[in-house]
């Protein structure tokens, strides 16, 4: 999946990604995807659930076995 | 019988329709762990965009005092009290475990190589979110903490009753 800016929060564990990812969203234009990077299982879940809140779309989740772990790939879309 | 099927995104519209996305939390605890959780969900909520208030009162109210603060209170007893009950968010000592400090130190070295923000670092997320902070001063009071041993961006010194009307409008309230 293609994605506008890339945020790495790798290392980091719950709320982090979350509040990294909601102060980065105020960077980017509508429409843009913003990719969050994490390897916290947690963001399967948590993202969705903020999108929903906030009212930015889910576009999609990755996920991939790195040499370090598990690693989730969640792609948001501005869309407010 | 038949079950009629709801989305979850229209049920989440419905409750957004029907109550404000607000969240009180009052914080009376002056422990690390409990601590820790009230930023946590004070500043995940406001990540999400909901409005949030935490109203400190007793031994949280040590998480806002300044570093090493003691007390500049008018009679010596609680002026005694503000010296014996040590503030400051860096101070707080686990609720259980804490074996003289030596928990609490384990925790917190665990919690830094793991890049887990501690309660100084929360809090400062927090009121960069925009998490007001109201300080009860009827406990300031009884404890012999004084305004200018608290840190900046407290937004309100107030009561049960500020707590209240604060309360009676959101949606989560929750008391640590």
């Amino acid at each position: 999946m293609q994605a506008d800016v890339k945020l790495d929060t790798l290392g980091y564990f719950c709320p982090m990604p979350i509040i990294l990812t909601s102060k980065k969203i105020k960077e980017l234009t509508l429409g843009q995807v913003l990719e969050v990077v994490s390897d916290d299982e947690g963001i399967k879940k948590d993202m969705p659930a903020w999108c929903d809140t906030t009212g930015h779309q889910m576009v999609g989740m990755e996920e991939e076995q790195a040499a370090s772990g598990r690693i989730y790939k969640a792609f948001v879309k501005k869309t407010k | 019988m038949q079950m009629t099927q709801i989305e979850p995104s229209a049920t989440l519209a419905q409750l957004q329709e029907s109550k404000p996305d607000k969240v009180t939390i009052v914080l009376l605890s002056g422990d690390l762990d409990r601590a820790m959780a009230a930023f946590i969900i004070a500043t995940g909520a406001a990540a999400m965009g909901m409005q949030v208030t935490v109203f400190f009162t007793f031994w949280g109210l040590n998480t806002i005092r300044k570093q090493g603060a003691t007390s500049s209170a008018k009679d010596w007893l609680r002026r005694m009290f503000g010296m014996l009950n040590k503030g400051g968010a860096e101070n707080l000592p686990l609720s259980r475990f804490h074996f003289g400090g030596l928990g609490t130190s384990m925790m917190k070295l665990v919690m830094k190589q793991n890049r887990m923000p501690g309660v100084p670092e929360l809090m400062e997320t927090a009121l960069d979110l925009g998490v007001r902070f109201i300080a009860c001063t009827t406990t300031m009071g009884l404890m012999g903490i004084t305004k200018d041993t608290l840190i900046e961006g407290i937004d309100q010194f107030a009561g049960v009753t500020t707590y209240l009307a604060e309360a009676r409008q959101g949606s989560v309230n929750l008391f640590i």
